[in-house]
């Protein structure tokens, strides 16, 4: 076992534990238990909500897969990772002040509250917990995975055992600090993915001997890796664009991502965070691709994309710099699988238990429900990703684009467009879905249709059933301020 | 019922404002690396040991979108209270 890696990991897993605690013990005081638990009570500062929205988006892939696919595919990938910056600042403008506002309006603590407090509908509410439900719970397992298999890489305990510790170490804190633990605990995680990601890239180019060298290198080896087309040549430029709705634009849809904008305190901590999310997810996704393609002359002949960041830290870093730079991907997974993890809960408990199973239950009940609904999903996470089910790994595909078709025009039409009504989101999320799936199924025995990513007809086709049936059934404007004439009443 | 909260017209602008500003990266992000990437590779030019494509579309875009988003919300982005009927509170 390599002590010199991963007493740095131990001494950083601790440190998070910490924060959970701390935070814990805030929500002992907590007047309004649920808005704490699941939203860290519309608290959050510029930096935290920063770091929280790029440690929650930062994931795996960002760390792990997307750096091992630059590997193969050359210069073609960057191109394509840096299509994520836009996401720093266009989430936060785009749902921005007017979701805030509706937001505190509604009451709302999770997206769920605020699609319930627009439409007004039994079905949306139930169509967006389920799809919810079923999408994150396999993105988290996939995650877990993931998290395992890097702790196994570098203990070399066995995957059942590296299992158990991923999950020990995220259902702690996450059931007793909720929230504002999570949100913590990404901004150190952040920190720790920005100067992590930095001394990484910086070892890799001096491994190999300064840029230009690499360059040279690259280029003797497969002219192809230095241009945007990808290694062999197929990289289309219609399909790296259409990376903007998926990783970029499309986010916009995604549930973790729009309950972060709804927990910041005032309008000062957006901007804040609009400029650091921006810069720090430009930084981050720049460094950890780059050194994907720089780890190719370096250590060439990696076949599983997966161990290309692990192994080239350990190549190029002395060991105990190594843990502690390798605990950047451990904390970028970590922390998507914690707000993950309490979204689902906060689906589950908040959305349709307190909604409508039983609306008048007692605080001690909530509280009870919450560690408990989010223990119990957890175990059964660890259990799935012991030997993970087809099934899982299938729905782990769908998950961010099915997502994003299912809920971008529900949330930014019923936001800015008054006569989006319950019909178009039903009609939205239903189509978005099913397109997803059907089109995934058609690409994989046809190749891309129009050369582009799946996500992207299912989104135009989403926003043309918003609006027809908006339009169609029951056509009426809604008033964004009758909220508070029912209010004052 | 017509009348709109002044705060929605605030946000309705900034919303407007970060679609343009996604345009423009994405025209910038696109024209740099198609646009000067399409060329033979013998006829590219390097920038800091980085491809001329590479450099101008992701390193220099990035940073001016950094730029441009920061003075964009330094200047045009409007402080507004969320809560209804009363001061923000520091």
């Amino acid at each position: 076992m390599n002590y010199s890696v991963l007493i740095p990991m131990i001494v950083f897993l601790i440190i998070i534990f910490f924060i959970g605690y701390w935070s814990s013990r805030k929500l002992a005081g907590s007047s309004n238990f649920i808005s704490d638990y699941f939203l860290g009570g519309r608290e959050l500062g510029g930096f935290v909500l920063a770091m929280t929205m790029v440690a929650t988006y930062g994931s795996a892939s960002s760390f792990l897969g997307g750096p091992g696919t630059a590997y193969t595919m050359g210069f073609g990938w960057v191109l394509l990772a840096m299509t994520q910056v836009v996401t720093g600042y266009f989430v936060l403008m785009i749902l921005g002040k007017k979701y805030a506002i509706m937001a505190r309006r509604y009451n709302a603590v999770t997206m769920i509250d605020f699609l319930k407090g627009r439409y007004n509908s039994t079905a949306v509410v139930l169509l967006s917990a389920l799809s919810i439900i079923i999408f994150l719970f396999s993105a988290m397992a996939a995650q877990w995975i993931g998290g395992a298999r890097l702790i196994e890489s570098l203990t070399g305990l066995s995957y059942q055992s590296a299992l158990f510790l991923f999950a020990v170490s995220v259902l702690v804190y996450v059931t007793i600090g909720g929230f504002r633990a999570v949100a913590l605990t990404d901004a150190v995680q952040g920190a720790v993915m920005l100067v992590g990601t930095l001394v990484l890239l910086v070892a890799v180019i001096i491994s190999g001997g300064g840029i230009s060298n690499i360059m040279q290198d690259l280029i003797n080896e497969n002219p192809n890796l230095v241009t945007p087309y990808g290694a062999e040549g197929n990289l289309g430029a219609a399909y790296v664009s259409s990376f903007w709705i998926l990783v970029g634009v499309g986010v916009v849809g995604l549930p973790q991502i729009a309950v972060r904008a709804m927990s910041y305190k005032n309008a000062r901590s957006m901007h804040r965070a609009l400029i650091i999310g921006m810069i720090v997810t430009g930084f981050i996704m720049l460094n950890m691709h780059l050194i994907g393609v720089f780890a190719r002359p370096i250590l060439p002949g990696i076949e599983v994309g997966d161990k290309v960041i692990p192994l080239i830290a350990l190549e190029t870093l002395p060991p105990w710099v190594a843990g502690i730079v390798l605990a950047a991907p451990m904390a970028a997974i970590m922390s998507t699988v914690d707000s993950l993890l309490l979204l689902v809960s906060s689906s589950i408990v908040k959305d349709v238990y307190l909604n409508y199973v039983k609306p008048d239950a007692s605080l001690k009940t909530i509280k009870r429900m919450s560690f408990g609904v989010t223990g119990i999903l957890g175990g059964i996470v660890f259990l799935l990703a012991l030997d993970p089910p087809d099934l899982l790994i299938f729905l782990n595909l769908f998950a961010f684009g099915g997502l994003e078709a299912a809920f971008i025009w529900p949330i930014v039409l019923g936001l800015y467009w008054r006569w989006g009504n319950k019909y178009g989101a039903i009609a939205s999320m239903a189509t978005g879905i099913i397109s997803y799936i059907a089109l995934h199924f058609y690409n994989i025995e046809n190749g891309n249709l129009f050369g582009v990513h799946t996500v992207t007809v299912p989104v135009v086709l989403s926003l043309l059933a918003f609006i027809a049936f908006s339009l169609l059934i029951n056509r009426q404007a809604y008033d964004y301020n009758a909220i508070l004439y029912r209010n004052e009443k | 019922m017509k009348e709109t909260d002044w705060r929605f017209r605030v946000a309705h602008r900034e919303a407007w404002i970060g679609l343009g500003l996604a345009l423009f990266n994405f025209v910038w992000w696109f024209a740099f690396a198609y646009g000067l990437g399409s060329r033979p590779v013998e006829e590219y030019t390097y920038i800091f040991g980085l491809p001329d494509w590479f450099f101008y579309s992701c390193i220099v875009g990035f940073l001016v979108m950094v730029v441009l988003v920061t003075v964009v919300v330094k200047l045009f982005f409007i402080d507004v209270p969320f809560d209804e009927e009363q001061e923000e509170s520091r």
